[in-house]
């Protein structure tokens, strides 16, 4: 069983739920940009929710499949047609062999996950199937698809095709989106007014913002309190002695466009974190869209470990939905 | 006479050149052929180039320069 890549989309790469505890060593957490479709997706077509599925953003790719298989489509609304015949998202369908699945223009949100009964079945890499580009690391041969490339797949449980997520468990996406942030560490290097229009400002999802980062603009420029440099730091007021870089972590360089870094981000560095986007935020991330409109929402240690339990009810409403 | 939309693939920035101080691959009214550059869709770092995808009369752009585009968003016409 095999799948035949005819078109490989914008950047379309092998990706489970990723592989962390590298991070240290400067080798990122990788995985789906949103966890959840992912997961969705999987458990449609009867995998374990972490088996490696296809994450393709914008731009859906054209493949061929050369025997018959259960496939699911989530994440992103980007219509998927079977040989020309629109199929419903979020629902597992059928392709039989010899036929070519293909996407028509995105509609909304950024990202779709594309789960295939059996998984993709490229070797582990670090634990994890998830493709990490720059690194050269996991997926198909550490890189996005290309035209002509053959993606094995893994032998599936015989999981029947119908089974549907239920409209109340899609996440589909809105705009604008208000993405929620403890301040941490390095809050108190700003001024008492870039401290309020940072969550004042509405600001605009970047073209650049892709894996490693998600970047905006739009906003106020921040302003710093004065200091003395730091032994070890660079000269601009944001900047400081190098330090980890959490997943989520929100570094301003220069205080002008803030960046969020996601699955595919640098481990450490020398810029100043404001905060952190809370985790039960960072699957909404990676359906943004160029020019998303977003707030960013201050919330308490209390309220992220909240939406955190809120997030971890509704993974359990999913499994137990398609159980 | 009938009119062919040239859409975008995909969400981004709409550049009518390929360089800030080189002419626009295409006016409005110019001819165009099929495989003929129209502009550029700025995402993720890389841009990509837009062909015409039709040959015609002329070219007519629904989009300026710099404006965010979605994917699908017709960004000119082409009178055949």
């Amino acid at each position: 069983m095999a799948i035949k890549v005819l078109h490989h989309g914008l950047a379309t790469t092998v990706q489970d739920l990723g592989r962390p505890g590298y991070f240290h060593l400067g080798i990122p957490l990788g995985g789906a940009m949103d966890r959840y479709a992912l997961r969705a997706a999987n458990l449609l077509v009867g995998n374990d929710e972490g088996a490696a599925g296809l994450e393709a953003v914008f731009l859906g790719p054209k493949l061929e499949f050369t025997e018959d298989a259960v496939v699911a489509v989530t994440g992103a609304d980007m219509p998927v047609r079977v040989d020309g015949v629109e199929q419903p998202g979020w629902t597992a369908f059928a392709v039989r062999a010899g036929q070519t699945l293909t996407f028509d223009f995105l509609k909304s949100g950024a990202r779709i996950y594309i789960a295939v009964a059996g998984g993709i079945d490229v070797p582990l890499a670090l634990g994890s199937r998830s493709t990490y580009p720059i690194g050269a690391l996991g997926g198909y041969k550490g890189r996005p698809l290309a035209a002509g490339d053959e993606l094995p797949v893994g032998a599936g449980n015989g999981s029947a095709e119908g089974r549907s997520v239920d409209a109340s468990l899609r996440r589909l996406a809105a705009a604008p989106v208000a993405l929620r942030v403890l301040p941490g560490l390095y809050w108190d290097r700003l001024s008492d007014e870039a401290k309020q229009s940072f969550f004042a400002d509405e600001w605009k999802v970047a073209p650049e913002a892709d894996r490693m980062g998600y970047r905006f603009r739009g906003g106020t420029k921040l302003s710093f309190v004065e200091r003395e440099q730091p032994f070890g730091a660079g000269s601009d007021p944001s900047n400081i002695v190098d330090s980890c870089y959490p997943y989520g972590s929100i570094q301003v360089p220069g205080g002008t466009e803030p960046i969020i870094l996601h699955r595919d981000a640098v481990s450490g560095g020398g810029y100043f974190m404001l905060g952190t986007v809370i985790s039960a935020d960072m699957d909404l991330i990676g359906q943004m869209q160029p020019h998303t409109p977003t707030r960013f929402v201050e919330v308490t240690m209390d309220e992220a470990l909240a939406a955190r339990a809120a997030e971890t009810v509704r993974l359990g409403a999913l499994r137990a939905s398609l159980a | 006479m009938s009119k062919h939309e040239i859409r975008s693939p995909l969400p981004g920035t709409f550049y009518r050149s390929s360089a800030p101080d080189v002419p626009p691959f295409k006016t409005d009214g110019d001819p165009v052929s099929s495989s003929d550059a129209i502009g550029l869709i700025e995402v993720m770092k890389t841009f990509q180039e837009i062909q015409a995808g039709v040959a015609g009369g002329s070219i007519r752009f629904l989009v300026d320069n710099e404006e965010p585009v979605m994917a699908g968003q017709v960004i000119a016409e082409v009178e055949q």
